[in-house]
């Protein structure tokens, strides 16, 4: 207990005491200035909503991958499963480099777009991208278990009670999936907030347009904008504080409703 | 409601699970399919159900072909193993999920539901979730929900399979009172004799997707058709003998037999409840070593040494003569051998 607290206390809690010490040199006028400034709300906006859309991508699409793997023995199957594990391991700025040479107007794809008038890189399209490669993993990993627990029997147990495929989807697969659908879910949305790497070269950090807010405190801290950089970090501190909090209790309600039997 | 089987196969690549089978279940009957691991009973179930197709073979309910029904327009009731429970459901809702599906006014489902809560003795259960359950509380709702939409037959998989000895025995007792009282023509499969001979009215004795034998418990146990439901229904001693004239070689001991083959070499098979023991020598009674005696729950079991058929024997002794007789390790007695079997047709080492 007595070496838990203390090597929790140095590797997160110190660091995270001295971010709120050095705001508070700041008078919350100050503070509120900094944090609501119209660059921070742009930058603000351009996180969350492609953070938001990117996780959504990824809980139909990481579901989608996961029944495939659960359900299905295709050949291949291991090397899927590992694949999607990549996103994981991948240093994020190999990845940034990978997905804006792949979504570049003469990259692999982006060559295909091009022609349609749509361009990924240095759009926020571009961010979504980079944001729905990197949350993948954690859609797939929380709701494949679940997959697996769910035995094929249930379904029998329901087709011969009488239910259609679909009525069986809707009322007995989704609502045991869901619990973990939205774990997954909000860790995608949580690690897309803070993503920074893979994010940086596919943006082109056009202020007001693509300039996510990790990146905007670095840009503070190179302008040795020490205070100003705090502010938007104390910002994204309490969301992912709050973040954090609904997970577990997703986590919780998940392991009530859906108790393990 | 009578189920009607014809010539049912079924192969799982090469091997077969179902090999021509065909049996009734006459309406309103408890029929257990009775056999080891392998022996396609839970196959037989499946297709009952729907849940598998069988390669050739029909099958029919009340006349009708279930071919030509999908698993979902059977309305069989059919219990799992593992209870297949739907986990995020509570046990109300578990149990209303047949007349949810089929859309029934709310006032009828929440009358049935009460009903059964009541059947399955879980009234003030209706709101906890399958996790909240112990294993027998799971399989009564499993069987509350099955019969929730009054299928025209019960299908039961190992029901008690999963649940400890003891309620097990109590489930046993309570299912067949159940079907005392709604009389829902129910198949049953189970690898345990006494589960199959306590509940079920007939017992289909398989093996290797073939069936061995039909009949009442007491027929089988009585009467087994050949070596493999004698050695399946309980321990049996196996003797090698010379057969002949109605009679049986085993050693120095000559017994008269039933059902010779005409081979002049076979095995004799005798219950353990037909060896008696006494003290002293009886008429034909043989020299026998006590090794051990082990109480079990129905009485004594008595391994003994008998030197005149180069063998060991095993004896069950009811509570009354076990105690009379005061056996200990190591004594010596005499044994006489009653009601020797010999088959048609042996399947040999098969067990």
């Amino acid at each position: 207990m007595g070496y838990t607290l203390v090597y929790l206390s140095l590797i997160v809690l110190i660091p995270l005491a001295t971010l709120v010490v050095k705001t508070a040199e700041l008078s919350p006028g100050e503070l509120w200035a900094l944090a609501t400034s119209r660059r921070a709300i742009a930058s603000y906006q351009v996180t969350f909503g492609a953070s938001l859309v990117a996780a959504l991508v990824n809980a139909a699409f990481g579901t989608a991958i996961a029944w495939a793997l659960v359900r299905y023995r295709f050949p291949g199957r291991a090397l899927v499963d590992a694949i999607v594990d990549v996103p994981f391991a991948l240093p994020t700025a190999v990845s940034g480099l990978a997905l804006t040479a792949v979504f570049a107007p003469t990259g692999w794809i982006g060559r295909w777009l091009a022609p349609l008038g749509i361009q990924a890189v240095f759009t926020p399209l571009g961010i979504t991208l980079a944001l729905i490669f990197i949350g993948l993993p954690f859609v797939v990993r929380t709701v494949q278990p679940v997959l697996e627990d769910l035995e094929a029997e249930v379904e029998e147990a329901a087709a011969v009670l009488g239910a259609t495929r679909w009525q069986t989807l809707t009322r007995i697969i989704v609502p045991a999936l869901t619990p973990a659908l939205l774990t997954g879910f909000a860790l995608a949305f949580a690690r897309a907030i803070g993503e920074y790497g893979s994010v940086v070269f596919i943006s082109g950090n056009k202020q007001f347009e693509t300039e996510i807010t990790p990146l905007l405190i670095m840009t503070r801290l190179e302008q040795f904008d020490y205070a100003g950089a705090t502010a938007l970090a104390l910002v994204m501190l309490i969301v992912s504080f709050a973040m954090l909090l609904a997970i577990n209790g997703l986590g919780a309600w998940a392991r009530r409703r859906a108790g393990h039997a | 409601m009578t189920i009607e089987v014809r010539g049912l196969t079924k192969h799982f690549g090469a091997f077969a699970a179902l090999d021509h089978v065909s049996l009734d279940v006459p309406g309103g009957g408890l029929v257990a399919l009775l056999g080891p691991s392998g022996s396609g009973k839970t196959t037989l179930l499946r297709i009952l159900a729907g849940l598998e197709r069988p390669d050739a073979g029909t099958a029919r309910i009340d006349g009708v072909d279930l071919a030509s029904q999908s698993a979902r327009q059977r309305n069989v009731g059919l219990v799992f193993q593992h209870y297949a429970l739907f986990r995020h459901l509570d046990v109300y809702e578990n149990i209303a999920f047949a007349l949810r599906v089929r859309r029934r006014p709310r006032a009828e489902v929440d009358a049935r539901v009460r009903e059964l809560l009541a059947l399955i003795q879980l009234e003030t259960f209706e709101r906890r979730l399958p996790a909240q359950l112990s294993g027998g509380q799971r399989q009564r709702v499993a069987l509350a929900r099955a019969l929730a939409a009054r299928p025209r037959v019960l299908l039961l998989d190992e029901p008690f399979g999963a649940l400890d000895a003891q309620v097990r025995a109590e489930l046993r007792g309570w299912l067949r009172r159940l079907h005392d009282e709604i009389h829902l023509t129910t198949v049953f499969v189970t690898h345990d004799q006494d589960e199959a001979f306590e509940v079920a009215d007939r017992v289909v004795v398989m093996n290797r997707g073939r069936v061995e034998q039909i009949g009442s418990p007491a027929e089988v146990f009585e009467q087994p058709a050949n070596d493999f439901v004698m050695r399946f229904l309980g321990h049996v001693n196996v003797l090698d003998a010379e057969l002949g004239d109605g009679r049986a070689r085993i050693g120095e001991v000559t017994l008269a037999i039933g059902g010779h083959n005409g081979d002049t070499r076979g095995r004799v098979y005798i219950r353990p409840h037909d060896v008696e023991l006494t003290r002293t020598p009886a008429d034909g009674a043989v020299a026998a070593h006590v090794v051990r005696v082990t109480p079990l729950s129905g009485g004594l079991k008595v391994d003994l040494a008998v030197p005149a058929i180069g063998s060991r024997l095993r004896c069950d002794l009811d509570w009354k003569r076990g105690t009379a007789l005061g056996l200990r390790d190591g004594d010596d007695v005499f044994l006489s051998l009653h009601r020797a079997r010999v088959f048609a047709t042996d399947h040999g080492a098969a067990s």
